[in-house]
């Protein structure tokens, strides 16, 4: 990802960094102190996939899918968070990495509707992941039971089934929706929502172990939650998890289609703070409003109105 | 915003009305900045503070003044900024010497030794700034409101640096952007005088036409023409007077006695239906291309997503026709042609900002006189640079605490406040067109003490009345309210018209109206409809 250069204006008396120097996969490298050794990877063309990290929230190291191996370190590391150090020696993709993400990434797809993740078949793919071997998935739970699980309780497994945390959509208001049978539980919608940019702090992950799932407190509806709509968890969630209303219908009437989408930049309407609004048009619709990640007003992030407050330029195009 | 120490938020809600401002004010307080909130309502973003300063509607200046004071007599006066870059410090000193910190506790209502922690800190501060909106500016001393938050800026030298300043947010998409543009009533394009007669000779030779010399008349000023008769047509593009404005039947009654009004809109707003003529419009921001400025000065583009409604028009398209029917053929430039006579007739503005510019930076900050020009991060720096580079001193200007024109009596004992929710906007032409779960319609907050005083349940519908007229709507006890405060919005004018109460006073010098005070009585609605059903 590229940033702008006003994204990194800082004030004029910082101190310049110390350059690192390392070795990726034989290939040495000189990067600014504090660097990442994903990000140090990027700048040698080393793509190394990821679920859980974004450029725009801190490193919560929990997906386990961009771990790399360092010289010296008993564990691999989530290349995500660990900066780069003098002399570091890392390899990206010998058989100890691509084993490791194997794995995960299988555990995951066994358990979790991937069909809306972006990229995901070729990950699955190229890693040679084969989830149907911990067998048929279990039968989706009924809407509320996952959201009920008391820590502590267990019930044994069920050898016959990969457990799954298959369950209905929650549909309960106009704007957005959370089909947690999709949800890798990245953390991404509970920093989003949290310290990393809108500071509301209406979601949470409950519970511990399987039965971990992401909720708002007391598992009420959104609409009795702290909720404010500006649906900043939609924008970095990697599933399709979260999902707008608009585009969660027409996926379900099956008129989504990105083929056909055209997506433009312009500037959002209401108040003077100025945020880029992504219009995503399909047959002169407006289906969603997203910001770019590397827009130095945004972040990628959005209020009600510029997510959702832009239906008054199309009442005919949806009546 | 991120990385400064003390942020004074002064008369502004930013945590509903700008969202994602507030966004980098958190990251400002993660990083240990200290933020002061001054608003007669505890908000959503006074709840953010580290102190809440809860002074009365109005009391502004009195609380500037007050800190102003206590930072001399503290002896925490910049004092090289001060005598190197600054003007009527003297006059100033003097000016506020009568504001001691219990003259300043009795006039705002906040607590002497609050109002002197807060001066300290500010003037303490490597950086500091304050920000405001419509709780300074929605005054019949607008103007001087502002000034005298520059005058606590320039006391302390935060100003022209780094993390520090005077930041307005601007609360509309491209406010500042109109200005920019010399839409405005004594401005040429780039803020240029327009009864300065040199600059006047120039634009009369670019635009091969007789200027008149002298400035025009403000939104108010033109309501007050209307009321004498002596204007008697209109052309509204994209604003909604009919319910936006203070006093709302008398300005319905003035539009309606228009010889002509002309409305270009993209819906069919009341004063468009008020209109003898509407010109149905595209909606520029994203069925049109062009530009806005944002409140840090940021030009940026507006593009086209989508194409308009059958029928209607680009509002440049609009605009050259109507020229070519009053004897003006300008043909049909397109967005980016009629910027780029913007960039050459304000060069020293906006020469540097081509569309290829804007695109490739993600928009540029003004000034930016040509095109190796960076833009603008802050302004005003040339006020620490040597003599020679400094250019003119800063003014401080006197003003003195008044309050608002209409104070709470015996006969309407509350002060009615308005402003903005999250999800709704304005008078709800755009905002009324999406369903929301925080859609709640308009309410009257009232405090739990008024309420209980009252006999008022909660969402009871009351009746608030002013010398004005009456509107009825549902009651919310809100415990953000001090007693003796209410709040209420402009956001669905169809069944709430809030402007039926507010006061039709306005500051002479900015032309604001005073929308952040007026005395009300609030009743229970149904009351004695109960009482008399119950007896039968």
């Amino acid at each position: 990802m590229t940033v702008p250069s006003f994204v990194q204006i800082r004030r004029p008396d910082r101190e310049p960094k110390k350059t690192i120097e390392l070795q990726i996969d034989g290939k040495a490298v000189k990067v600014p102190e504090g660097t990442t050794i994903l990000t140090a990877c990027r700048t040698l063309g080393i793509e190394i996939p990821t679920l859980c990290y974004l450029e725009t929230l801190r490193p919560v190291n929990v997906c386990r899918v961009c771990m790399v191996e360092v010289e010296g370190s008993r564990v691999l590391v989530p290349s995500c968070s660990r900066q780069v150090e003098a002399g570091m020696v890392v390899r990206t993709g010998n058989d100890r990495v691509n084993h490791t993400r194997k794995m995960v990434l299988e555990m995951l797809a066994s358990s979790v509707d991937l069909s809306t993740t972006p990229g995901m078949d070729e990950l699955l793919e190229e890693y040679d992941c084969k989830p149907e071997r911990y067998g048929p998935p279990a039968p989706p739970a009924a809407a509320g039971v996952r959201d009920a699980a008391v820590c502590g309780h267990h019930t044994p497994p069920n050898p016959d089934f990969a457990a799954t945390v298959a369950q209905p959509p929650m549909v309960d208001n106009d704007l957005y929706i959370r089909d947690y049978a999709k949800c890798v539980l990245c953390y991404k919608c509970v920093e989003a929502c949290g310290v990393d940019h809108q500071n509301t702090f209406a979601i949470a992950v409950a519970g511990r172990g399987f039965d971990a799932r992401i909720s708002t407190e007391l598992a009420v509806e959104l609409p009795d939650s702290a909720c404010v709509y500006c649906g900043n968890c939609i924008a970095v969630c990697p599933t399709g998890a979260l999902m707008a209303k608009r585009e969660f219908d027409m996926r379900s009437d099956g008129s989504w289609d990105e083929e056909k989408q055209k997506a433009t930049d312009t500037i959002c309407p209401y108040c003077g703070v100025g945020c880029t609004l992504t219009l995503h048009v399909q047959g002169n619709e407006i289906v969603k409003a997203t910001s770019p990640l590397d827009n130095g007003v945004t972040l990628g992030n959005l209020c009600i109105k510029g997510r959702f407050g832009w239906r008054f330029v199309q009442r005919n195009a949806e009546s | 915003m991120e990385e400064t120490d003390v942020v004074f938020l002064w008369g502004s809600n930013a945590r509903a009305a700008h969202p994602i401002w507030f966004h980098h004010l958190l990251k400002g307080i993660h990083n240990g900045a200290k933020l002061y909130v001054m608003d007669p309502r505890r908000t959503e973003s006074a709840q953010w503070a580290d102190v809440w300063l809860g002074l009365n509607v109005g009391s502004d200046i009195a609380l500037s003044n007050t800190m102003a004071r206590e930072i001399i007599h503290a002896g925490l006066v910049h004092e090289e900024f001060v005598s190197n870059a600054t003007s009527g410090y003297e006059d100033y000193k003097a000016s506020v010497e009568s504001y001691t910190l219990d003259v300043g506790e009795r006039l705002t209502g906040v607590p002497a030794d609050v109002i002197r922690d807060a001066a300290h800190v500010f003037a303490k501060a490597d950086r500091a700034m304050i920000c405001w909106t419509l709780g300074i500016t929605e005054h019949h001393d607008a103007a001087d409101n502002v000034l005298a938050l520059i005058n606590l800026c320039l006391l302390t030298g935060h100003v022209g640096r780094w993390g520090c300043g005077c930041n307005p947010l601007r609360g509309q998409n491209n406010v500042q952007g109109g200005g920019d543009m010399g839409a405005i009533p004594n401005k040429y394009p780039g803020f240029q005088e327009i009864t300065d007669g040199v600059t006047r000779l120039r634009f009369e030779k670019h635009w091969k036409t007789k200027l008149q010399p002298n400035a025009g008349l403000n939104l108010t000023q033109m309501l007050k023409a209307m009321e004498a008769g002596s204007l008697k047509a209109l052309f509204v593009i994209g604003e909604n007077p009919a319910q936006s404005d203070a006093d709302g039947h008398h300005v319905e009654g003035l539009l309606e006695g228009l010889d002509h009004l002309v409305v270009q809109e993209i819906v069919m707003t009341k004063t468009a239906s008020l209109a003898h003529v509407v010109l149905p419009a595209a909606a520029t921001w994203c069925e049109g291309e062009g530009t806005v400025t944002n409140s840090e000065r940021r030009v940026q583009r507006c593009r086209k997503a989508s194409e308009p409604p059958e029928g209607a028009k680009d509002e440049l398209w609009i605009i050259a026709e109507i020229a070519k029917r009053l004897g003006h053929d300008w043909g049909h430039p397109t967005a980016e042609e009629v910027w780029n006579e913007f960039r050459k007739v304000a060069a020293d503005f906006a020469g540097g900002m081509s569309y290829k510019r804007l695109e490739e930076l993600g928009g540029i900050q003004w000034p930016c006189p040509d095109e190796s020009h960076p833009g603008t991060t802050f302004l005003h720096a040339r006020l620490w640079e040597k003599r020679k580079k400094r250019g003119p001193a800063a003014p401080f200007t006197v003003v003195r605490h008044e309050g608002p024109v209409e104070m709470p009596n015996e006969e309407y004992p509350l002060l009615l406040t308005t402003g903005r929710r999250l999800e709704s906007y304005n008078t709800g032409v755009q905002t009324a067109g999406y369903d929301s779960p925080l859609h709640w319609g308009e309410m009257v907050d009232i405090s739990p003490e008024d309420a209980a005083r009252l006999g008022i349940a909660d969402n009871e519908e009351v009746r608030v009345t002013s010398r004005r007229g009456s509107v009825v709507a549902p009651a919310h006890i809100d415990s953000t309210l001090r007693a003796g405060l209410v709040f209420m919005t402009l956001h669905f004018p169809d069944d709430v018209a809030t402007n039926l109460l507010t006061i039709d006073v306005s500051d002479p010098k900015s032309g604001t109206a005073e929308f952040k005070a007026c005395a009300v009585r609030v009743e229970r609605a149904f009351a004695n409809v109960l009482a008399s059903s119950n007896h039968s």
